[in-house]
């Protein structure tokens, strides 16, 4: 039951082209940096990628976009990202838009085996253009689809060897989501620990969740916006 | 005399009180962040997994790993905590934020909300606002009354795409605040230095008053 690889390159190399990959990170923040340095190298094309951002120009999956490795990006923000919108312009990438909360629910259900929900979340808005609508106790909702991933990628803070993973801060987001929502999880970790060296009690994402974890790689950890306070 | 952000900003902070869970949008809201007194306990939350925001970092405290919303780096207060993104936004859908304020583009007099997009010019995406309007216990709106070409973004029907339908409770703009009840809009507050005559003549929506503003006039 070791899951521990040793590089980047390994981890990625069962990706193919056309894969749907769902990925962690909230803007910069808890993104799995090496693992999309490793698909930068692999140069797999066509991929749906399900992350709420795109990276910027020059890192995260903004380097996959600068490769055009992605056909489908599926996200609730893209504003950080000025190649994105030539891409998008010309029509070179397809985009959906989803509601953060919805984007989160649709991930989770997907990892925990429900097929779809219903939420009041783009209701009257464009987002509910051609989806089944519903009244429960007066309130309209709408029918919103799971979504699951041939891989998902993933940052943690800490994991063992078992792939039992502990998060760090605003970095966890997504990233618990997505592990469970991957037929393949990749993590990606600063710090690998053996068996029994984390509280069960603290765990985030059992292993059961995580079939690879990447230890040992170099982590930039870029702000994307740097605030401090006035002395 | 008061820019027109610190009328909007200080009515704003009207709204918070003692007790509050609130969200902040990104932008002119997550401003009066800074204003709230000491004396006012509440615990903002950030909607990419955090209670409790803290103020900006100094500068050696500064961690990568620790963001808001708007992906600046900030603290966290004693007492906040951490979750996921799923867990976010079900205190947010659920109804546990007792209060949402966010920027706007336009609002249309039965309290529908457009802040996510402009047709032809770049779609940067709806984040987290469409859930935030359809479950925070109140949603407040802060904008300017009229775009930089003069023109009312209080409409009689939004021209953008909607971030929700009436989902707006309260408009506070730097002329004037508004209640909505019933998918209609009543004026309730002038801002200093506003008169009726000027909101009418800039705002398209229609729109009641409330007597207090008519008996005082």
């Amino acid at each position: 039951m070791n899951k521990v690889i040793s590089s980047a390159e390994e981890a990625v190399s069962t990706i193919q082209d056309g894969s749907t990959l769902i990925v962690g990170g909230f803007g910069l923040c808890g993104i799995p940096e090496n693992l999309i340095r490793g698909l930068c190298e692999s140069g797999v094309r066509d991929l749906t990628v399900v992350s709420n951002n795109c990276g910027v120009d020059d890192w995260g999956l903004g380097l996959l976009l600068e490769n055009r490795q992605i056909r489908k990006m599926i996200a609730s923000y893209i504003g950080e990202n000025k190649r994105f919108e030539q891409q998008f312009l010309r029509g070179e990438i397809e985009v959906e838009l989803v509601p953060q909360g919805t984007l989160a629910e649709r991930i989770r259900a997907g990892g925990a085996g429900i097929p779809a929900f219903y939420t009041a979340t783009g209701v009257g808005t464009e987002v509910a253009k051609d989806k089944e609508h519903q009244l429960f106790n007066g309130r309209t909702y709408i029918l919103e689809k799971a979504i699951t991933g041939d891989f998902a990628l993933v940052k943690a803070w800490k994991a063992d060897s078992l792939g039992n993973l502990v998060y760090r801060k605003t970095a966890r987001n997504f990233n618990p989501l997505a592990a469970a929502a991957g037929k393949v999880t990749i993590a990606e970790v600063e710090e690998l620990v053996a068996p029994g060296c984390l509280d069960p009690d603290h765990i985030h994402t059992p292993g059961v969740f995580v079939q690879q974890v990447l230890a040992g790689g170099h982590f930039q950890k870029r702000i994307e916006r740097l605030m401090t306070a006035r002395v | 005399m008061q820019t027109n952000r610190q009328l909007i900003l200080r009515r704003a902070l009207k709204e918070i009180k003692d007790g509050m869970y609130v969200n902040l949008g990104i932008g002119m809201p997550t401003l009066i962040a800074d204003l709230i007194p000491a004396s006012i306990q509440v615990m903002l939350q950030s909607e990419n997994g955090l209670l409790g925001i803290g103020p900006y970092p100094k500068a050696e405290e500064v961690d990568p790993d620790l963001i808001n919303a708007g992906k600046e780096t900030v603290t966290i207060k004693p007492g906040g905590c951490y979750f996921d993104s799923a867990e976010s936004f079900s205190m947010i859908r659920g109804g546990h934020i007792d209060l949402a304020i966010l920027g706007g583009m336009e609002v249309s007099g039965s309290g529908d909300l457009a802040n996510w997009m402009i047709p032809g010019k770049m779609v940067k995406g709806m984040g987290g606002a469409m859930d935030l309007v359809q479950g925070a216990k109140r949603v407040i709106v802060i904008m300017d009354h009229v775009n930089k070409y003069g023109e009312s973004k209080v409409k009689q029907k939004c021209s953008l795409p909607l971030t929700g339908s009436q989902v707006v409770h309260s408009l506070i703009t730097d002329l004037a605040v508004f209640q909505f009840a019933d998918g209609k809009m009543k004026l309730v507050e002038l801002q200093e230095g506003a008169s009726l005559e000027e909101v009418r003549s800039k705002t398209e929506a229609d729109y009641l008053i409330d007597d207090t503003l008519l008996l005082n006039r």
